[in-house]
């Protein structure tokens, strides 16, 4: 009896080796990815917590790695949002012409990965007559402006009232007091909750690594906006912050060939947008969703 | 028996269920050692996932969800279901029934266990799920559907795991469980059952900017779906359980979860037809994605087989539990319960989460297919499952028919 008790014993033993070492080969991979992760990273608290002097230590270490990846010397900069200033987006449906300029700006502003040819800004192709987005077509390749079609480009709406920011089960995405939503990259765990429930399409995950050319790299970086994401985190428009929170304009602006795109200060009477929104007659995508965007679209004529 | 010593008897006795878990006949082995093998292909799957990226999966933009929330949700109903054999005991005072609830909440803990894997795997950052934690993370609860996800998930398993923990602990002692350490419990467990799937629900119902899912219909359809797999999967287990284990289960059980079935098959036939009336008599962009679904659109029709197939099962199922005939031969019965599991599989999976996406809230038709790594890791993660319901009613059984108690222990050693 105790004989085969202790053989039992034995085999019992043997198999839960067996089975241990067949685990640890299982999950070989893995040692790649963690060799990624530093203790510094899986410890790092939310952005929102962070003291000026752990941000400052981990702009250097993010600078010290782009140096060693790309080669190149990069700016990373974390600008707060600035008083008194509320940002707003319209566009004249009438203008634009369809080029996609602008969502190609965006590709090389913002880092994105070049094989997949991403970018935040998508450029429906609509029935002359019909607002109905069913209609759209967003990979049409023929010569601009075509025939019966005017063209509506979509991009984050930076909602007051934003869904996205709603669901997300961590608070890694929230609204900045100038009205942009932005991402922790550092916290967002990934669940793409924030994707499904976005009502514009303007969320994108890393589903891989980014890959860029070290020479076709955007040196001047926001560590909120277009650093080179990491892998396996949901990302979006910023309105370029680290262009509009130093003066500047969002890229996709300044790439617009026909002047399509209005940009500025919501709380400055004297702004460009104020002026779009006081004299024409703009709207927004889907108001009946209650998502209250900071993008607005008008037709000239 | 004072409370420290508790404290100490209940690991030794749980270390002693897992001990005798392990023992076991030629064909528990080769079950057990053939699940292992699914599963750790899963595992291998999920750490290439990890490493290479999420690319290894079908998903995209477009379609951000697939197989893994599919599962994901079709696992909660399971859960869920489980519960169907509590209600008829304990609110109906059924006697007969009394003595196998405890299979159903194991089947709970079993089934929560895969939802929670499912969810892991779906994540980009897995590691940074301490971010949920509430305290050290930033839990954004109560504005978050998630985050209530994750507080009824997590609650429900473990009043499951009390109630089952408790009330074997008792047997083993020879003494008879004491009502108010799990009567309110169970009272519990029934209106938590209820809850996660409604909240489940509500996960995709309350996204206005998704109509497909945007139905107040949404979480009755996920309940009366819920009532269908679970008692179907315990149908089926409880005979597994009296054929192999000669634990004497009576007919009663299996014929109130017949019974059961056969209204909630039909309820969930009914509700199905009412969103279909909604979707097609509106028409309008709100059908698009039910047109999409049953038809095709726009020249892609990958998910139409599958949701054709559904219905034909879950049609043909709820024929076969009314049928006169399935009473008197159980091979029927057995046919129909799986034909109404595979049904909802695919109806409250692919069929539910993926036209969600489809068109995407641009009306863009970029279709899902799953890839081999998504179904390496779903096979794993099942398999985990159904190795954890085994060790569980394994180690249950025992203590269940009485062959496992104190006193014999005591006298062992
Ligand atoms: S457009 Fe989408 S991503 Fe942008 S704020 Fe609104 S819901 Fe969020
Ligand atoms: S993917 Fe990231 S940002 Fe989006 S909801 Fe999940 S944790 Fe939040």
């Amino acid at each position: 009896m105790s004989d085969i008790l202790s053989r039992r014993t034995v085999m019992k033993g043997a198999g839960a080796t067996l089975g241990a070492a067949a685990f640890a080969h299982a999950m070989a991979p893995l040692t790649e990815w963690s060799k990624d992760l530093t203790v510094d990273e899986f410890l790092q608290k939310h952005y929102k917590e962070l003291t000026r002097d752990e941000m400052a230590r981990i702009l250097v270490h993010l600078k010290a790695e782009a140096k060693q990846k790309y080669g190149r010397d990069v700016d990373i900069k974390d600008l707060p949002p600035q008083e008194g200033v509320s940002f707003g987006y319209a566009l004249n449906l009438s203008v634009c012409i369809g080029c996609r300029r602008c969502a190609e700006a965006c590709h090389q502003e913002n880092n994105h990965d070049r094989s997949t040819g991403n970018s935040y800004i998508r450029v429906l192709e609509m029935q002359q007559g019909s607002l109905d987005l069913e209609h759209g077509n967003a990979n049409y390749d023929h010569p601009v402006p075509a025939e019966g079609k005017y063209y509506l480009p979509v991009q984050c709406h930076q909602c007051d009232n934003a869904p996205c920011v709603k669901v997300c089960p961590v608070q890694a995405t929230w609204k900045e007091p100038d009205g942009i939503v932005v991402v922790d990259y550092n916290w967002c765990i990934g669940c793409r909750y924030c994707e499904a429930a976005c009502p514009y399409h303007a969320r994108r995950f890393n589903w891989t690594k980014p890959e860029i050319p070290p020479e076709e790299l955007n040196p001047d970086q926001g560590y909120l906006s277009n650093r080179v994401r990491p892998q396996g985190v949901v990302e979006k428009c910023t309105f370029c912050l680290h262009r509009t929170r130093a003066g500047r304009l969002p890229a996709c602006l300044e790439a617009c060939p026909t002047g399509a795109r209005v940009f500025g200060n919501l709380l400055d009477p004297k702004s460009p947008i104020r002026w779009v929104l006081e004299n024409k007659r703009v709207f927004v995508l889907k108001e009946e969703l209650g998502t209250r965007p900071r993008f607005f679209y008008f037709f000239d004529k | 028996m004072t409370a420290t010593r508790h404290l100490l008897d209940y690991p030794r006795f749980l270390g002693r269920l897992l001990w005798m878990s392990t023992d076991g006949s030629w064909r528990f082995y080769t079950w057990m050692t053939v699940l292992t093998a699914i599963a750790l292909v899963g595992a291998n799957a999920w750490a290439h996932q990890l490493a290479e990226g999420m690319a290894l999966t079908g998903m995209s933009d477009h379609v951000s969800w697939g197989l893994y929330i599919a599962n994901f949700t079709f696992g909660v109903g399971l859960a869920a279901g489980a519960v169907m054999m509590v209600i008829p005991a304990y609110l109906y005072h059924d006697h007969e029934m009394h003595d196998v609830t405890l299979i159903g909440e194991l089947l709970a803990i079993a089934a929560i266990a895969i939802c929670l894997l499912f969810i892991v795997v779906d994540m980009g950052h897995p590691e940074r799920a301490w971010h949920l934690l509430p305290g050290i993370g930033r839990f954004n609860w109560p504005v978050s559907m998630l985050t209530w996800d994750v507080v009824v998930l997590n609650g429900y398993l473990l009043i499951n795991l009390h109630i089952c923990g408790y009330l074997l602990y008792m047997r083993f002692l020879g003494r008879k469980p004491r009502k108010q350490w799990y009567l309110p419990f169970v009272f519990l467990s029934i209106f938590w059952a209820i809850s996660i799937h409604s909240v489940t629900a509500f996960l995709y119902s309350g996204l206005g900017g998704r109509p497909f899912w945007n139905s107040a219909l949404l979480a009755p359809r996920f309940i009366a779906s819920a009532f269908i797999t679970g008692p179907a999967f315990v149908i089926v287990l409880l005979q597994v359980i009296r054929r192999f284990t000669g634990l004497p289960i009576g007919e009663g059980p299996l014929r109130t979860l017949t019974s059961v079935m056969r209204v909630t098959v039909l309820l969930n036939l009914f509700m199905l037809g009412s969103e279909l009336f909604t979707a097609f008599y509106t028409g309008g962009s709100h059908a698009t994605a039910v047109r999409y679904l049953f038809f095709g659109s726009h020249g892609h029709h990958a998910l139409v087989p599958w949701i054709w197939t559904a219905v034909a099962l879950n049609i043909t199922a709820a024929v076969l539990v009314h049928l006169p005939a399935t009473r008197r031969h159980v091979g029927l019965l057995n046919l129909a319960c799986a034909l109404a599991f595979a049904g909802v599989w695919i109806e409250k999976g692919m069929g539910l989460i993926i036209p969600g996406f489809v068109p995407s809230t641009l009306h863009e038709v970029v279709e899902y297919v799953p890839t081999l790594t998504e179904w390496k890791i779903t096979a794993g993660i099942w398999a985990f499952g159904l190795m954890v319901l085994t060790v569980a009613v394994k180690v249950a059984l025992p203590v269940l028919s009485g062959q496992l108690a104190a006193s014999h222990a005591a006298a062992r050693h």
